[in-house]
């Protein structure tokens, strides 16, 4: 809160400086702000950045190391005793020392000393924090507003400072996602140190009821992927079956046959399809398709499962409609419209238009959304998690229940596991083999869409 | 202003054809006849009326939202308009050849053979090759693309591939061709080749082609109508319209004065 608080005065000042050094801009201009070399606001965005940025870099450093800090002082401080314990125990310790810090009452003098000292640390940091970034701030200020003259290159300067700040976002966001496949690979890597790859590629059967603690007599469980890709395919081409068709048709009316009105209100509606949550539809998928399935299957004299590869196909299947619509209707109304009139002049009604010249025309395009769209399908998790179940049995009978990767990764990971255990592990194994399948898919179908696009560019 | 035919030898004929866009009147109460066998260009300034009265011909304008087409508009004396006719039949007695080459992405034969499929023209394979050879020896691109019947129609380049249209449509059997600027997205050599396939397709067919270059008026057609603002202001010989043209504006035109 407090930190906050800080930033807000810290944003404060740099508006302030804003201003001043606009008002400075124009003072050195005597009134002919034609002679500045940069418009005046860019004056005042460079002192507003000098009076910023360094006092927000400084903030950034101590909040990154405030804490370490502060508990490397506070062990400094405990008894004898304590600090010579091993390295969980003072962890333990630490976590009681912040608890009671925060007020929560504790038994032991040691830890109400400590978290006395623990506050006071925090209060002078603080009160140092505050000190220097104002001082920080003030300074950077008035050394750029002292230097705001006519001839000041400001424009240049702030595109430059604007320029860094979008490359370091970028470059964020490339190392967070380049961490993350790094970090899957290496704890994947530990997983094929206890589980033979091979093994875990084509292995046929899944069921990894390992102990959860080392000590305990247990079985080692097995690791064999193959039913949960089955499950996963199997579940997927339920969705395509259902998506595709209701997908590619919807967009051909809205594309080729529907009045301008009636396209206006349809396809926002079929987009709204897109931002419900897919929790409301796995919640859906249980509570309502399932019941259903289940009655119709039974009427015919099968057993379907409470929890059926068919209800999750199914529901995931609606889905990726509006994925699939929105993705054909935009390759649809690229095909050129003088091909349609190419076909139209030559007697070619409006379906044979479509079906022989314009879908043909557009299919590239279709081919990358609908596998844009099997990439979603194999991704998703919430659906199934609630809808497939759980029994890794490898089968290609949808009134079955299947499970999927992600079903499974969800599963390894809930509930108390140690982080070194096979199990656990299998989850970034599993994790790894997924991401390696939707990527190849999008760049399949990346591919497949830029090619289209070039061709009626 | 108009000169009459006597009607039995107009294959087209409109009469007080007008053609609104919405609110607006792109066509003002059109009277022109076009006869059988003769290349009649429509020509004026951009924007006034000429593709639109092209287009109600074969009824193209039907695709257009909220295209209205009153007056009468006929093809060997029966009403192009009337709801019992059949547009595809219409389409396949009068076909058309766009501005933009626009062959279809499929192999150059397919291009060909496409019409004469929807249509059932062909009872077997081989008449149907014979169809699609025969167009394109019409369209004089026959020994150009004969060795690569299979590849891409898009392969092609823009002046083989508006003559590729121009096959795809003769593979039809029209009677009346239509051609709105074909020449307009070609090059000089590319432009002549057309022009002289016009030419000799006269014969067989009634041409009707929009143009705005006036030297390809004169070169292709024997009858030239010159429409201004929506309204057909003089329509006579070719010849005469060029050398010796009755109102100011027709002369205005053809003469660079505004256009
Ligand atoms: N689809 C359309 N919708 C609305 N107005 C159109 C449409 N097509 C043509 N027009 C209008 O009709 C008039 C005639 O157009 P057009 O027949 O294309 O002229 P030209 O071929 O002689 O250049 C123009 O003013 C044009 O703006
Ligand atoms: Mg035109």
């Amino acid at each position: 809160m407090q930190t906050v608080t800080l930033a807000a005065l810290l944003l404060l000042l740099s508006s302030l400086a804003f201003q001043m050094g606009r008002k400075r801009a124009f003072a050195v201009a005597s009134g002919h702000p034609g002679t500045l070399h940069s418009l005046p606001g860019y004056y005042g965005w460079w002192v507003a950045l000098w009076c910023g940025l360094p006092a927000f870099a400084i903030l950034a450093v101590w909040l990154m190391f405030e804490p370490s800090l502060i508990r490397a002082l506070v062990i400094a401080d405990l008894p004898e005793a304590m600090r010579q314990l091993p390295a969980e125990r003072i962890d333990v310790i630490i976590n009681e020392v912040r608890n009671a810090a925060q007020g929560h009452a504790t038994a032991n003098p040691d830890f109400a000393a400590a978290a006395e000292h623990y506050n006071r640390l925090q209060q002078t940091g603080f009160a140092a924090a505050v000190a220097v970034t104002v001082t920080l701030a003030l300074a950077g200020a008035t050394f750029a507003y002292r230097r705001v003259h006519a001839e000041l290159r400001a424009r240049p300067r702030v595109e430059r400072i604007i320029n860094v700040f979008l490359v370091a976002s970028s470059t964020v966001a490339i190392f967070t996602t380049v961490g993350i496949v790094l970090s899957l690979l290496f704890e994947a890597m530990r997983f094929f140190h206890m589980v033979d790859f091979v093994d875990f590629l084509f292995g046929l059967s899944w069921s990894p009821q390992m102990s959860t603690r080392s000590d305990q007599v247990g079985s080692t469980g097995a690791f064999g992927m193959v039913p949960l890709l089955t499950g996963t395919m199997l579940i997927s081409a339920i969705s395509m079956v259902v998506a595709l068709p209701l997908g590619l048709f919807s967009a051909i009316y809205m594309s080729e046959y529907a009045q301008p009105r009636i396209r206006a209100i349809a396809k926002p509606a079929l987009e709204i399809l897109a931002g419900i949550p897919t929790v409301v539809f796995g919640f859906f998928a249980v509570v309502t398709v399932a019941p259903v399935i289940r009655s119709i299957g039974g009427a015919f004299g099968l057993n379907v499962a409470a929890e059926s590869a068919l209800a999750a196909g199914f529901v995931m299947g609606i889905t990726l409609i509006p994925l699939i619509s929105s993705l054909s209707d935009d390759v649809i109304t690229a095909v050129p419209q003088s091909l349609r009139e190419g076909a139209f002049g030559l007697g070619a009604t409006r379906s044979e238009t479509i079906v022989q010249v314009v879908l043909p025309a557009a299919l590239p395009g279709i081919v990358g959304g609908v596998l844009l769209a099997v990439s979603r399908a194999i991704g998703e998790t919430m659906i199934v998690v609630m809808a497939a179940g759980l029994s890794a049995k490898l089968t290609a009978n949808p009134l079955e229940a299947v499970t999927t990767v992600t079903v499974q990764i969800v599963t390894l990971l809930v509930g108390d596991t140690e982080f070194d255990s096979p199990k656990t592990l299998a989850a970034f194994a599993l994790g790894l083999m997924l991401f390696a399948i939707t990527l190849g898919l999008n760049v399949i179908a990346l591919h497949i869409v830029q090619k289209y696009r070039e061709k009626y560019d | 202003m108009n000169q009459f035919i006597p009607r039995g030898t107009s294959k087209i004929s409109a009469r007080g054809l007008n053609v609104h866009y919405g609110d607006k009147q792109a066509l003002h109460d059109i009277d022109l006849d076009i006869p059988a066998g003769e290349v009649t260009a429509l020509i004026g300034p951009s924007g006034c009326g000429k593709s639109t009265f092209l287009r109600c011909i074969n009824r193209m304008n039907d695709m257009v939202d909220g295209a209205k087409v009153t007056g009468s508009l006929t093809l060997d004396g029966s009403d192009v308009y009337d709801r019992q006719l059949d547009v595809v039949q219409l389409r396949a007695r009068v076909g058309m050849v766009f501005q933009k080459p626009n062959p279809f992405p499929k192999s150059i034969y397919d291009n060909v053979a496409y019409g004469p499929r929807i249509h059932g023209l062909a009872r077997d394979q081989a008449e149907l090759d014979e169809i699609v050879m025969n167009s394109l020896e019409k369209a004089g691109l026959l020994a150009e693309v004969e060795s690569r019947l299979s590849e891409s129609g898009t392969s092609l380049s823009g002046g083989q591939q508006q003559r590729l249209c121009i096959a795809r449509a003769i593979a039809v059997a029209p009677e009346v061709i239509l051609m709105d600027e074909p020449c307009s997205a070609l090059d000089p050599i590319a432009t002549a080749k057309v022009e002289e396939l016009i030419d000799e397709l006269r014969d067989n067919y009634t041409i009707v082609i929009v143009t705005h270059s006036m030297q390809q008026a004169a070169r292709v057609s024997q009858r030239t109508a010159f429409f201004h603002l929506g309204k057909l202001i003089e329509v006579g010989g070719t010849e005469e319209i060029f050398t010796n043209p009755r109102e100011p504006l027709t002369q205005g035109y053809i003469t660079g004065r505004f256009g």
